[in-house]
């Protein structure tokens, strides 16, 4: 087998993917508008096969092409996470964009070419294949934002995200040209290698300072975090959903691993900004979602404080962190993906409402949707036995391990805070006068849906230990 | 010992039910009855199980019964329950009192029956979880589980301020809970257990890690309690929630806290629950006395008894913390006997709030000409409320003094004007809804108690007086638990400042020989602080109480 071919195995899954964008492309130019249907059921298709093929690789080897790619088992961990909340997006998506009028097969097309460009996020061991990854996936997704061109909303949070993502892509390259630069190469190991023997110096921490403010962009930690509301509020709801689960799991796979096999040396020095920031998303996160009226914009802030809570694990830095960080991804993809079905479901007069308000009394009109919502926000807001609490739970204890009393302190505050919003909309739902009913019902897929993650947020004080073992396979590739 | 997994059946079951109620059909009253029949059964066939608990307990040990043991989450953190003399009779007190909250709800409730059903099933899980586990997340998890359930009931089911009470309740005891769970985590992470069986007996922290930890323990025990001056979420929770739930408020949640004292921050923190006794000491005192000021100036029946809950609830800190075996037997008793007793007066008040929908003490007077009856259920929990001898009220009271005194002496007599202060609010309030002239038009047309609530109300009457003239039936059951935890505290405390006049060898044949030795004469107090020491033993003492036996030989052992 030539080094090519081993290679190319290596990257089946990526491949894989890629071959079914591009011929799903060209059967969607070919037989026209219609084909929207069939592209995205085949596309759900090569997805769960890229998953199966990511589960179990075809080769034993973990890296390809010099080690710029890395499959190891935390890039698994990952992908099954981005492959999961890529294809229940397509799967989400179906109905509602033949409803809006916006059943244009390119959006299949689209969620997998920004499939393939997290694969490679999560994979990347080299500043360059990282990048490449980067804005494979952020290009797809402006796109995606602006998916909805008829409307002014759609098109201003694509015209949004992409000037600032383009910025922050600007600020992250350039950060990595000063690490290049320092250490004369862009493979991690190479870099790790240099700063371990070097010291971290001042040009490879301002290049070091860079590259976080783009990570954080893309992760939406404050204060890079602007972008999240408008885009979440304007962009059509699936699509929110999408921006809420894959990508962020992506860039906080990447965060991970960039920090900790880069930049192993010069952990106090990122770590005092790690949970600088940290600290402040998950207080503006719980702090600012008080006050909102419209529920995609309560869910960016909640999914700014979230990220907060993740990165608490990253800033531990530890074996413990690296598990608490994916359990966490894991528990909060399945919760948001659970939560932004039960939006779709708000539903008036043919329109989507997106207020607050427009939940009063939920639990009246429609039990089992109030329930589910009920269920999914109790744990957003990580109280027990809910899986939210034992997401938190890993994470508080990467972070007592790494002596970082102070972060769970504050952490376990903007928790408090946090409960507030998440019970609020509980309140409105439960305690409140009904408002009118949501017309028609989720119906059966999305309904699986929305059953299968209130399930799994029930259930997952039985069924937890599968997740923490396979979060410890994944964080030990990492922190052996 | 069984194959029956006793106290997981106990734990489960009532979640079953509510699967039931879930699953359930029909048209909105079928299922209102369906619900509320299942919810009753379930509930009595849990009481049953917890008495079967009770029947095979064997009292003469100290170590945790009826354990049972499956993986969970990995690294240590496993499912681990079981029971010993200290958490046993709470388990059986939440089992006990859940019937009577779903027949006291049984008319009271007509919106959204199944869901109150279910809210009420859920939440005795979590309690009976809460008393039963030994490990302590599968703790935290209980602990904190049972919030959600209790905000919904007081939040869908309560008052006009319902809203309000809720968020209150359920934010005040959240911040306290996490601060906790950073101490569990801390301790998770510096021993690498947390099965609390090993904790209690290997673990030790240094001083300094021992008050953050007690702190943060303190923290949310300390909400739970409540204590002087976290408690204000109590009143308003208690005043806003259906009676059914006040009931579960008082009578098991509350205790909650009394518990984790006597689990967590007693023998696994002994040197900063030492340390922290003054503090603990002064803001019961505090309670007691504030609170008792505060309940007289009450026009809300409810209001007026959950100040009372506080109140009493300091008497439980001051004995925990004297470190005594009559003040913790006493605490134990107090929080046992509360827990029946104010139950009872909160569905006391829910009798006359169902007739005339108005809590206002003024909006009521000479009720005893048209419920007789009524009057004598209500007058017994008044006077067990204020501790006279011959109700249960008395026997705790007492043993939590008698406790403390051993220790300072001001603290009791502080204390004890606590009793003199809650025989004035409850016979102003007794007085004023019971006796006086019956002038007011809505009281006229007032029906005695229906043959339901008497069912609901005759049982309790009887546990109180029951308790109060043959109090052994809980003490037997404590006694060698306390005795155990006492003996552990001294030894710790010994072993600290290394002046230990009795040797550790002595100190386990000692505690060995306590498993074994079962004296039941009077309270039984005496001989576990007897054991202790492993003094000559004591002539057996005639009489209820002991007490100068035991505190002789307390003194003896002082260092």
């Amino acid at each position: 087998m030539s080094g090519l071919e081993r290679d190319l195995l290596v990257l089946f899954p990526e491949c894989l993917l890629a071959l079914a964008a591009m011929g799903l492309l060209m059967i969607g130019v070919i037989s026209g508008p219609n084909s929207f249907r069939s592209v995205t059921i085949a596309a759900i298709c090569a997805l769960v096969i890229a998953c199966y093929f990511v589960v179990e690789p075809l080769t034993g080897a973990t890296s390809a092409f010099q080690s710029a790619f890395v499959a190891d088992s935390f890039a698994r961990f990952a992908k099954v996470l981005v492959l999961l909340g890529s294809a229940l997006t397509l799967l989400m998506a179906q109905e509602f964009l033949e409803r809006e009028k916006i059943a244009f097969f390119e959006f299949p097309v689209l969620v997998l070419l920004s499939a393939i460009g997290m694969l490679f996020m999560v994979s990347a061991s080299n500043f360059i294949a990282l990048y490449l990854g980067f804005e494979l996936q952020s290009l797809s997704l402006y796109v995606l934002a602006a998916f909805n061109r008829d409307s002014v909303r759609s098109s201003e949070a694509g015209l949004k995200y992409f000037v600032l993502g383009a910025l922050s892509s600007g600020m992250m390259l350039y950060g990595i040209s000063f690490i290049y630069g320092f250490a004369g190469t862009t493979s991690f190991g190479a870099v790790a290698h240099a700063v371990a023997h070097a010291g971290a110096n001042i040009g490879m921490i301002f290049g070091l300072v860079f590259l976080i403010a783009g990570l954080a962009f893309k992760v939406s930690a404050v204060p890079f975090h602007m972008w999240t509301p408008d885009v979440y509020e304007g962009s059509p709801t699936p699509i929110t959903a999408f921006f809420s689960v894959a990508p962020k799991t992506a860039a906080m796979a990447l965060f991970v691993r960039v920090m900790l096999e880069a930049m192993p040396g010069a952990i106090h020095e990122w770590r005092q900004i790690v949970v600088f920031v940290s600290v402040l998303s998950m207080f503006l996160g719980s702090i600012a979602a008080i006050g909102q009226t419209n529920i995609k914009r309560l869910m960016a802030y909640s999914s700014i404080a979230h990220m907060g809570y993740a990165l608490m694990g990253l800033a531990a830095g530890t074996f413990q962190g690296v598990e608490g960080v994916l359990i966490y991804l894991a528990i909060y993809v399945i919760t948001n993906v659970g939560v932004f079905v039960c939006i779709l479901a708000m539903r008036r007069k043919g329109g989507m409402v997106e207020t607050i308000p427009d939940l009063a009394g939920l639990a009246r009109t429609d039990p089992g949707l109030a329930l589910a919502f009920a269920v999914l926000f109790i744990s957003l807001a990580g109280i027990p036995p809910f899986a939210g609490f034992f997401a938190k739970f890993y994470v508080f204890l990467a972070a007592i391990e790494a002596h970082l009393y102070v972060l769970a302190v504050l952490g376990v505050i903007s928790s408090v805070v946090g409960a507030y919003y998440y019970l609020r909309i509980v309140k409105i739902i439960y305690f409140d006068e009904s408002a009118p009913a949501f017309e028609g019902n989720l119906g059966m897929r999305l309904g699986a849906i929305a059953a299968g993650s209130s399930l799994f947020n029930l259930f997952f004080v039985v069924i937890a230990s599968p997740v923490v073992a396979a979060a410890a396979i994944g964080a030990k590739a990492l922190v052996p | 010992m069984n194959h029956i997994p006793l106290l997981s059946i106990a734990n489960f079951l009532p979640l079953l039910g509510a699967l039931f109620i879930l699953v359930a059909r029909g048209n909105r009253d079928s299922l209102a009855q369906t619900a509320r029949v299942v919810a009753l059964t379930t509930t009595v066939a849990d009481l049953v199980v917890a008495l079967i608990v009770w029947s095979r307990f064997d009292s003469t040990t100290p170590a945790f019964q009826f354990v049972e043991e499956a993986a969970w989450l990995g690294n240590g953190i496993t499912y681990r329950v079981g029971v010993d003399g200290i958490s046993m009779l709470f388990v059986v007190l939440t089992a006990g009192l859940m019937p009577f909250c779903i027949l006291a709800s049984w008319k009271s409730i007509t919106e959204r029956v199944p869901e109150y059903m279910i809210a009420f099933l859920l939440l005795e899980t979590m309690m009976i979880g809460v008393f039963t586990s030994l490990n302590l997340v599968l703790f935290y998890v209980f602990f904190e589980g049972g919030l959600v359930p209790m905000f919904l009931i007081i939040g869908i089911w309560g008052g006009t301020r319902r809203v309000y009470a809720s968020f209150k309740f359920f934010l005040y005891t959240l911040l306290g809970s996490l601060l906790m769970l950073l101490a569990i985590l801390s301790i998770y992470f510096q021993t690498g257990t947390t099965d609390i069986e090993t904790l209690i007996s290997t673990a030790h922290f240094s001083p300094a890690m021992q008050t953050w930890l007690w702190l943060a323990f303190f923290a949310s025990f300390a909400v739970k309690m409540p204590m002087w001056p976290v408690h204000t979420w109590l009143p308003d929770a208690h005043v806003e929630a259906p009676t059914a739930g006040s009931v579960i408020l008082a009578g098991v949640l509350l205790k909650m806290g009394g518990y984790g004292f006597l689990r967590f921050s007693v023998p696994m923190l002994p040197n900063a629950s030492e340390m922290f006794a003054p503090l603990i000491f002064v803001l019961s005192i505090v309670a007691v006395i504030y609170t008792s000021l505060v309940a007289l100036a009450q026009d809300d029946m409810k209001k007026l008894i959950a100040y009372s809950s506080v109140a009493h609830m300091g008497l439980v800190t001051m004995g925990i913390f004297s470190l005594t075996q009559q003040g913790i037997d006493g605490g134990i008793f107090q929080m046992l006997s509360h827990g029946i007793v104010s139950g009872a007066l909160f569905l006391c008040v829910g009798v006359v709030y169902d007739r005339l929908h108005t809590r206002e003490i003024a909006a009521y007077g000479g009720l005893v000409e048209r419920m007789p009856v009524y009057a004598v259920c209500f007058m017994v929990f008044t006077l067990a409320n204020m501790g006279l001898p011959g109700t249960s009220g008395f026997v705790g009271e007492f043993l939590t003094m008698l406790g403390t005194f051993q220790v300072n002496t001001w603290v009791v007599i502080f204390a004890a004007t606590g009793m003199i202060l809650s025989a004035a609010y409850m016979l102003y309030l007794y007085g004023r809804v019971i006796f006086g002239a019956l002038v007011k038009p809505a009281l006229k047309v007032m029906q005695d108690l229906s043959a339901r609530e008497i069912a609901v109300l005759a049982p309790l009457v009887a546990f109180t007086i029951i308790l109060g003239v043959y109090p052994r039936i809980i003490t037997d059951e404590t006694t060698v638990s306390v005795a155990h935890l006492v003996a552990q505290h001294r030894m710790a405390m010994n072993t600290d400042r290394g002046a230990a006049r009795v040797t550790l060898d002595q100190q386990t044949a000692c505690s060995d020989k306590l498993g074994m030795r079962v004296n039941r004469t009077a309270l039984g107090s005496a001989k576990g602080a007897d054991a202790n020491t492993c003094g000559p033993q004591p002539e057996p003492v005639e009489g209820r109480m002991a007490s100068t036996q035991s505190f002789r030989s307390t003194v003896e052992f002082a260092p």
